[in-house]
């Protein structure tokens, strides 16, 4: 690493050198982290009609294979389902607004990436370390609604109009529940800081996670983390018997893709920042002998992968919520029992130090 | 420091060539999404003022909530462009004015002159594990918890009086209460009849 930086140095002069040099550093950890994570969209595609395919008693995608191995079988799904996709045409609609519908799958997309820049993967392993990374996170998550108002605007039809409108009211409603959620994580990390967030629930085992403090908190933000990225049993934005396919009916071939893909590294993130946030992130749930020998990154992959079941599991097991209804559990359900657990919260941390310290209390704060 | 100024040049041109833009496109949701840019490149020139939680916060609350609302309306209205541009002419001296007044006010401040900006030191580098959150946390909490609770309860009354204007009890409505629907039993709404069979009539 050393060599290499001052080959860039002698090689550019000094100011430039080290520019390049931290430039080129970033690109390689961006692409160490967008290209496994769009691997694993891939495979969370083919795990996702795999895992429901058996909970209805059906077999699943079990053809494509690699070089005709066949306990392979249906393994080369995603990858066939990809090359589909690029090869087929993209249509633009007439009356379509082309500049608008064409940048609208690259705004989704955007912010799903960028939002992995904060996320560490162990204590070391992370792009940016910043102080401010939920509120990043927070900010970034937000701004993927645009890639949806503008499509559905920008195709000039009806369906997928009203399904903009129905993923933007949506959307906004459910981040100001998820966003209390995570204040609450902050009162008791007292840090934006993610690495933070995840060594203050350090401490011998499962017991000190968030999840157990502040479990309304936990089911607040997971279920709002499905409501945020239109998924079943919240996809009225896409709800296939009513406005077909929402605000993406209109595109097709790797436009369409895009929009896919977000929408599945939107749910990836979801789930890993509920692992991080509740569910310890890289630490083993009790620290005895052969939990520790294994990897911190792999507890991570774990509980995301966990958590990543249940979005699968909702979408095989509820029935599509009416629009109504959604509005009701963002705002009369969800919003209130936050704001009282704020509270709660609070008035436990200034209690004195002696009660503070009685057990279980002790744990936590 | 190159790094720096080019970065800044380049955001400060793109705030300047979006703003413009929100003023003079034709279609309102060009117009709407200039002014997204606008604030984006905003809160990128803020993150080099080191102000990172406004800058964040800028995001989060004006491209994450109010421009989607703002969009929104826009999108759904049916604007007549025409009839919008007419008597442009007959308030251009009006707005001129006002433009003129603004540019004077803004100069008078950043001229320096009579404010002392000159002699203003630059704001100093901090270490990077400085928390500007933590900082400006203590700050509202602590000298001016009064004027940040007052602004607070400004908040509050607006949004308690937008609701109070805009409710509409109607009498036909159709409300279902979520808890009785799940609480419902089968025998409440299946009733089971035993009759005879039916013969088919040939």
């Amino acid at each position: 690493m050393e060599t290499i930086q001052q080959y860039f140095v002698q090689f550019f002069g000094i100011q430039w050198g080290s520019m390049l040099f931290s430039l080129a550093t970033n690109m390689i950890f961006i692409f160490a982290i967008v290209v496994p994570l769009l691997l694993g969209v891939a495979y969370l595609t083919f795990a996702e009609r795999k895992i429901i395919a058996y909970m209805q008693i059906r077999v699943g995608p079990n053809r494509v294979t690699f070089f005709g191995i066949p306990w392979l079988r249906g393994w080369g799904q995603p990858i066939a389902d990809a090359v589909k996709a690029i090869m087929k045409e993209i249509i633009i609609p007439t009356g379509a607004n082309k500049f608008l519908f064409v940048l609208a799958p690259v705004l989704t997309i955007m912010p799903a990436l960028a939002a992995w820049a904060v996320i560490p993967f162990s204590p070391e392993l992370v792009l940016a370390d910043i102080n401010a990374g939920l509120l990043y996170i927070l900010a970034m998550t937000s701004m993927g609604i645009y890639g949806v108002i503008i499509a559905g605007w920008a195709s000039n039809s009806k369906y997928a109009f009203l399904g903009a409108m129905r993923s933007a009211a949506q959307v906004v409603s459910y981040e100001l529940a998820m966003g209390f959620a995570l204040v609450c994580v902050l009162m008791l990390s007292q840090s934006l800081n993610i690495g933070d967030i995840v060594s203050g629930q350090e401490g011998g085992s499962l017991l000190n996670w968030y999840l157990i403090p502040l479990f309304p908190m936990f089911l607040v933000y997971l279920i709002s983390g499905v409501a945020e990225t239109n998924r079943a049993p919240f996809d009225v934005a896409e709800g296939e018997s009513e406005i077909v396919a929402g605000f993406h009916v209109d595109y097709s071939g790797m436009a369409f893709t895009v929009f896919f893909l977000a929408e599945y590294a939107n749910m990836i993130l979801v789930a890993t920042l509920t692992s991080i946030m509740f569910l310890g992130g890289w630490l083993p749930p009790v620290d005895v002998m052969p939990f520790t020998l294994i990897p911190g990154f792999i507890w991570l992959l774990l509980k995301i992968a966990f958590i990543l079941f249940f979005f699968l599991w909702f979408r095989a097991t509820f029935p599509r919520y009416r629009y109504d209804q959604i509005m009701r559990l963002g705002w009369k359900v969800f919003i209130p029992i936050t704001l009282v657990w704020i509270v709660v919260l609070g008035l436990i941390m200034q209690l004195p130090e002696s009660v503070r310290s009685v057990f279980p209390l002790n744990i936590w704060f | 420091m190159i790094f720096q100024d080019i970065i800044f040049y380049t955001f400060s041109a793109i705030l300047i060539a979006s703003a413009l833009g929100v003023i003079t496109f034709r279609n309102p949701v060009y117009s709407a999404l200039l002014l997204v840019l606008s604030f984006i490149t905003c809160a990128g020139l803020w993150l080099l003022l080191e102000a990172e939680f406004l800058a964040i916060a800028l995001v989060l609350v004006y491209v994450g909530a109010v421009m989607v609302l703002f969009l929104f309306v826009v999108m759904m209205l049916d604007i007549n462009l025409d009839q919008l541009r007419e008597g442009f002419w007959k308030w251009f001296p009006f707005g001129g004015l006002i433009a003129l007044v603004m540019v004077g006010e803004i100069s008078i401040v950043l001229m320096g002159k009579y404010f002392g900006l000159d002699e203003m030191p630059s704001p100093k580098p901090h270490a990077a594990d400085y928390s500007n959150t933590k900082e400006l946390g203590r700050l509202i909490y602590t000298e001016y918890v009064y004027a940040f609770e007052l602004a607070a309860v400004l908040l509050l009354i607006a949004m308690v009086a937008a609701i109070a204007l805009t409710l509409r009890h109607r009498e036909d409505k159709k409300i279902v209460d979520p808890a009785k629907q799940v609480n419902v039993q089968k025998k409440d709404r299946l009733r089971i009849v035993s009759m005879p069979v039916e013969k088919k009539n040939s």
